[in-house]
């Protein structure tokens, strides 16, 4: 299987006021196409810089972020990336936030079908019916399903996601992991989910890697050894506890509170 | 029954205005040499309705024309502003201190200037006294956009020129809106001022003026509320614009 994503050795610091802050140290991570890949680590350890190299929209010091076998230098096309905001545009309907990408990627589109895909996504996360509503007019749980239909509806390669659950109730949040679920399965992509839920990153991801406190280098990496089609439940086996326990542990690694009971 | 409310409560309101001030002046017994009241306002309409119309047009053009210009170098300076912080810290104090100064200052140094273009001087007036506030809340609509808003565009290889168009302009529109319907009152401020002190001037300004030179009181006030007529219907075109293209920014009641 080839990778799609590669991450080369890359190191960033920010400049700040009181010299620079090395935020990413020797870094590397590959997913294979079509492969979920979660990320987590603890607060503040570099995990949203990670998702602005992989997108193009940051320049890592040194290192190569790599994708599709091209070097990444810049924003590309073949990108989808949600956040932790959904960030609806309050002007547009749920339908014309959805296809906003489309205008920029694939301005030659017809509407109609530029329509169509719009509410084919919007159906399937079970927003039929609210394509003419304003974004304020939806709960928040259902905006963030509007915005991950806006961060696929172009066909990308890769879905970056930074957070997207994190302001969710955590009923609301299983409902959408299995809406994410959901839409993999019915076209699959590569995903790169920045989390800080250890469940979440169970259920959802194929490998979960466990970044070290700031500046990050990778610590760990877990294989996610279930089967595709989860449901909630797995969660509770003795298999899926004893991940969970594993990536506990190794968080307090990272937090610098080794073997802390 | 909705729409029969929303034009009858404010013509109630101008109406009790009205009431209150008639029986101020005809509580106090003051001739209308002191001071006019409502009653006294027909008949100077009446007699003075061709000038009304001529000067009307005249401030209301002259208003309307400075305003548009307002709008124009406004936008394009908050442009400036909202996109480069370098700009915005050199313009801000300059702004903030020219805004500062009263402009009925400037009318001696505008006469000056342009001698005898009474038209442009007014114009320019009009313009001077409120694109001020259309250059902050464009400047600050555009700097306080979210990273977050541009990036999804951005990550996509959106060019600036896109993101400014299909994110930054519409989110700034009911600021932009805002500010309009503060420089809609000042632009008329301006046009009158250059009106009223600059001698054998045109408009309304002109008109109260010599109502002013020829003692008569119910005819500047005619004009006073003439202006304030004029005021009204501005406004409310302004809102009329900013229900078409800022409508979503208002949220439904209750």
């Amino acid at each position: 299987m080839n990778n799609l994503i590669e991450i080369k050795g890359v190191s960033h610091a920010y400049r700040t006021r009181s010299g620079p802050l090395p935020v990413l140290d020797n870094l590397n991570v590959t997913v294979p196409q079509d492969e979920f890949c979660a990320v987590v680590g603890p607060s503040g350890c570099g995990k949203s810089t990670l998702t602005r190299l992989v997108s193009g929209l940051m320049k890592p010091d040194r290192g190569e972020v790599w994708l599709h076998g091209e070097r990444v230098t810049s924003p590309r096309k073949t990108v989808g990336m949600a956040f932790q905001n959904p960030v609806m545009l309050e002007w547009r309907t749920i339908l014309e936030n959805v296809m906003l990408p489309l205008e920029i990627v694939a301005p030659q589109m017809k509407r109609a079908e530029a329509e169509a895909r719009a509410c084919h996504l919007l159906e399937m996360v079970g927003l039929k019916g609210f394509e003419a509503k304003r974004p304020s007019e939806l709960s928040g749980g259902m905006r963030q399903r509007a915005s991950l239909c806006r961060a696929i509806v172009h066909r990308p390669d890769v879905l970056i996601m930074d957070e997207p659950f994190g302001a969710l109730d955590n009923f609301t949040r299983e409902d959408l992991w299995q809406t994410m679920r959901d839409l993999r399965a019915a076209e699959p992509f590569t995903c790169v989910l920045i989390t800080h839920d250890l469940r979440e990153s169970v259920f959802l991801g194929d490998q979960v890697i466990v970044l070290s406190g700031r500046p990050a280098r990778t610590q760990y990496v877990l294989d996610v050894d279930l089967p595709a089609d989860r449901t909630i439940d797995i969660l509770y086996t003795p298999k899926a506890t004893e991940m969970l326990h594993v990536l506990r542990d190794q968080i307090r690694i990272a937090q610098g509170r080794d073997g802390g009971h | 029954m909705e729409t029969l409310q929303k034009i009858a409560v404010p013509l109630a309101a101008i109406a009790a205005f009205l009431a209150v001030w008639e029986l101020i002046v005809w509580a106090n017994g003051w001739p209308n040499y002191v001071m006019a009241s409502p009653t006294d306002l027909p008949a100077a309409y009446v007699r003075f309705w061709e000038l009304f119309l001529v000067m009307g047009w005249q401030t209301l053009w002259r208003t309307v024309l400075g305003l548009g210009l307002a709008v124009i170098f406004g936008t394009l300076l908050g442009m400036v502003m909202g996109f480069s912080r370098l700009a915005r810290e050199a313009l801000y104090p300059l702004l903030v201190g020219f805004n500062a100064v009263p402009k009925a200052t400037l009318v001696p140094v505008l006469a000056l200037l342009f001698i005898g273009q009474h038209d442009f001087n007014t114009v320019l007036m009009a313009f001077l006294i409120s694109f001020f506030p259309i250059a902050v809340s464009v400047g600050i609509g555009l700097s306080t956009l979210e990273p977050e808003y541009r990036d999804i565009l951005r990550a996509l290889g959106a060019s600036r020129f896109t993101i400014f168009r299909k994110i930054a302009l519409p989110k700034t529109l009911p600021e932009f809106f805002g500010a309009l319907k503060v420089s809609v009152t000042l632009a008329f401020i301006g046009t009158n001022l250059v009106e009223i002190v600059s001698p054998h001037g045109r408009g309304l300004g002109a008109l109260f003026k010599s109502g002013e030179t020829n003692g008569d009181y119910p005819l500047m006030f005619a004009v006073l509320i003439a202006l304030a007529f004029l005021g009204i219907v501005l406004y409310y075109a302004v809102v009329l614009l900013e229900r078409i293209f800022a409508g979503w920014a208002e949220r439904p009641q209750g």
